[in-house]
């Protein structure tokens, strides 16, 4: 406990908390609205995931259980670093379980195991504003979001279409939320967005550069903009994961050598190793004598200590 | 005959601003009224005044005083302080005017230029075309040059068209401003020939025509416009 | 015609802290007429645009606009919601500079397109024809349609600029010196095409020239404008053929022969 003392609760001063708190209420009241807040310096650089960390640490408590992805891994650089920070400022419990977890803070992407009531999705947000990159002006996109004033969103899709033959977006695509704020749903795979549309888990978003919070609520309507001859539609994957053999998930390519060799696997490390620990097997997956049923070694649940 | 446009005591003159504001009478004490059925001709030299009152009757020139009371959809109406609305609406429906000069308008083609006021009148574009060419025929249009701009064509040219542009619709009243001026004596006769023809309409025609013979074979009454000379209301 | 006017101006003013901008304006509009407003710069011309455009509110005076359902609205006591939804689906404004009216890193189709999928189009397939066609009536060829306006030429840029305020069909039309900045034969062109575009639909349009030419070609009814004040109205071919006032038979005066 020696080395926590130094700091307050989950490294955020109560104020700010109460600040950020009050932040992702307005945002649950007015869901897809960015409400600014005063983003504070964390101890890591912009683009970790600043806004997502702010909003993790003002809401978790003592007896939380936390996951961190990154990509949908627990085990890359910036999920580990962050579950271990957690762990140091606040002395959580931390799991890569995705269903045991009560806290998910994710960079890009939401778990493929269905979230349920009482969980929190915590979104890392580079670039909060979906209208951006078509009007460079923020006086000007908060009064079209004031105004509802949508069809600039369409003419990004048009470009698509006309450029490509068909909406080439396939990630930070653009939603509707409930019926009223056009919301990017950070860089999240367009895969994840039908995820998001009446989700029981709460989702809130964070854009630490950017100071804007902005929030899902649990069985929120979330709609992909997509035109009628164009309707939106998810990637879909010409093959299993080459582990799990898992269809219909969201799938990484990884780079087996350097002679062309390459497998797809899931991006959500969790899923896939549960799968192998139930007995799925993939036509790459290594030979291991896991006993069907037990988790393997690399999925655990460290307690607070 | 009905009196479709009476013209009471008009003076017009001219402040020249840029020159120390003088002040230049062009015509004064004007009344006359012209009749259906009859053309009546603007008599008197270059200078009387004759072209200034014919473009006041056209709404084309400000009135300093006086009133020109025209029949314009079953009213009466004083086009001498008219808004410009009105104006706009007289020159459509009551009004037709073919000017001394034709004012080209860039890509537009002489079977555009002719058809136009008729499609302002609410005419389908194809008819009034058709209409356009038949009377370009008449008036002696090669045919090769009816799809051009008439910009670039001689000013006998030019005059036809004008002509056939000012002739085309049914204005109850017809101003004509010299129409025969640049034209051979065949197209003269053929304008001679437009004009019985609209006085046999009932149309009632005000022009000026400084070709004598022609002036003898459309006039029926000649107003001497100098007796509208500004001193001459003095005396 | 209607009996009614589109737009009533009555006792328009800008003042720019104690400079003037407009003084004292007023007129009404038709549906399918179209006003020049001519003076030199610095005339007042473009701030009284602005102010009936909305683009800038008025010190004092009132605009009411005829709604498509008949009834007169106030221009500047609307919230900003409805200004704004007017100014996208009623109204067009033509800017001197293609520039300021179009994005100019979106293609050809969407710069069209985008007003229409503003008023909730959500059609791809049926966009793209309407763009299609609009871009052909402004002379366009149909396979410009997905390059970017920075690739085309100032009337090219000028032409779409036109064809994407009008796509929705409005009743009024602001044109701030649409021919400005072009050569004189593309000025024709454009001249001749707005000339068409506007007998063709009906349109009513305010257009702020500082030339006399233009406004004769394009305009029934002008106003001069000097310091701020409207020195004389009328008919444009009365204006222009018999100038009253001392400004204005300076600018006719001022004119050269070709």
């Amino acid at each position: 406990m020696t080395d926590i003392a130094t700091y307050n609760f989950a490294y955020l001063d109560e104020q700010t908390k109460r600040m950020i708190r009050r932040a992702i209420l307005k945002g649950i009241a007015i869901p897809g609205y960015q409400v600014p807040f005063a983003s504070r310096e964390m101890p890591m650089p912009y683009g970790w995931g600043t806004g997502g960390v702010q909003v993790t640490a003002s809401i978790i408590g003592p007896d939380d259980v936390l996951k961190v992805i990154d990509q949908g891994a627990d085990d890359t650089t910036n999920a580990v670093s962050i579950r271990a920070f957690f762990r140091k400022v606040a002395n959580v419990a931390v799991t890569t379980d995705t269903a045991t977890a009560t806290i998910i803070q994710t960079r890009h992407r939401i778990p493929e195991h269905p979230l349920t009531a009482g969980q929190v999705l915590v979104f890392q947000v580079p670039i909060p504003e979906p209208l951006r990159f078509l009007e460079p002006r923020e006086t000007e996109t908060r009064k079209m979001h004031a105004l509802e004033e949508y069809g600039l969103m369409h003419v990004k899709l048009y470009e698509d279409i006309a450029k490509h033959g068909r909406i080439a977006t396939t990630y930070a695509y653009p939603v509707k939320v409930e019926g009223r704020y056009v919301m990017d749903p950070s860089p999240t795979p367009k895969f994840d967005n039908p995820k998001m549309h009446r989700s029981p888990a709460l989702q809130l978003f964070g854009a630490g550069r950017e100071k804007r919070i902005y929030a899902v609520p649990p069985f929120t309507d979330v709609v992909s903009l997509d035109f009628e001859d164009h309707p939106f539609e998810v990637q879909t994957f010409d093959q299993p994961c080459a582990l799990c053999a898992a269809e219909n998930v969201y799938l990484d390519e990884v780079i087996l050598d350097d002679h062309g060799g390459h497998m797809f696997v899931c991006s959500d490390t969790d899923h896939c190793e549960k799968r192998r620990a139930d007995g799925h097997r993939g036509h790459l997956a290594p030979e291991t004598h896991t006993v069907p049923g037990t988790h393997p070694a690399s999925e655990k649940m460290e307690p607070a200590q | 005959m009905p009196t479709p446009l009476v013209v009471s005591d008009v003076a017009k003159s001219f402040t020249m601003h840029l020159r120390d504001g003088i002040n230049l009478p062009v015509v004064a004490g004007v009344s006359f009224s012209i009749k259906a059925g009859e053309c009546t001709v603007l008599g008197g030299p270059s200078g009387a005044g004759k072209s200034s009152i014919l473009k006041m009757l056209y709404g084309n020139y400000a009135v300093d005083e006086g009133q020109i009371i025209v029949m314009h959809e079953d009213g009466l109406v004083d086009l001498a302080h008219a808004s410009p609305r009105t104006v706009l609406a007289i020159r459509r429906q009551t009004i037709g005017y073919v000017s001394q000069f034709l004012r080209t308008v860039p890509r537009v083609s002489a079977l555009d230029v002719v058809a136009e006021p008729l499609v302002e009148r609410g005419e389908e574009r194809e008819a009034a075309r058709d209409k356009a060419r038949a009377l370009l025929a008449k008036l002696n249009l090669p045919e090769k040059l009816w799809a051009l701009p008439p910009a670039t064509f001689s000013g006998g040219e030019q005059q036809r068209v004008n002509i056939a542009r000012g002739f085309i619709t049914a204005h109850p009243i017809l101003l004509l401003d010299e129409p025969t001026a640049s034209l051979d004596a065949t197209n003269r006769d053929v304008v001679i020939e437009l004009i019985a023809a609209k006085k046999a309409a009932g149309v009632a025609l005000l022009g000026i025509f400084h070709d004598h013979e022609v002036r003898e074979a459309v006039a029926d009454r000649i107003i001497d416009v100098t007796a509208f000379a500004p001193g001459k209301l003095a005396a | 015609m209607t009996d009614e006017p589109l737009l009533r101006v009555a006792a328009l003013s800008k003042f720019y802290g104690s400079r003037v901008g407009c003084d004292n304006v007023s007129f009404d509009l038709w549906p399918g007429e179209v006003l020049a407003v001519v003076g030199e710069s610095g005339s007042g011309k473009t701030t009284l645009l602005n102010c009936l455009s909305t683009r800038l509110l008025p010190s004092s005076g009132t605009a009411s606009y005829r709604m498509r359902d008949g009834q007169f609205r106030e221009l500047y006591r609307m919230s900003e919601a409805e200004r704004r939804f007017l100014m996208r689906t009623d109204w067009g404004f033509v800017h001197q500079n293609p520039a300021d009216g179009l994005r100019m890193t979106v293609s050809a189709g969407a710069n069209v397109g985008e007003r229409l999928m503003a008023v909730g189009d959500r059609h791809y397939g049926k966009i793209r024809a309407t763009a299609v066609d609009w871009l052909s009536r402004v002379e366009i060829d149909e396979d410009r349609i997905d390059d970017e306006p920075r690739a085309f030429s100032g009337g090219m840029r000028q032409r779409l600029q036109i064809a994407r305020n009008l796509v929705t069909g409005p009743r009024l039309v602001f044109m701030d010196e649409p021919t400005g900045g072009l050569d004189v034969s593309v000025q024709a062109r454009l001249l001749d095409l707005l000339r068409g575009l506007v007998t063709d639909l009906g349109l009513a349009a305010i257009v702020v020239t500082h030339d006399l030419a233009v406004a004769r070609l394009l305009s029934q009814r002008m106003m001069v404008m000097k310091d701020g004040r409207v020195v004389e109205s009328g008919l444009t071919d009365r204006v222009l053929d018999d100038p009253r006032a001392p400004y204005t038979q300076l600018l006719v005066s001022s004119i050269l022969q070709v």
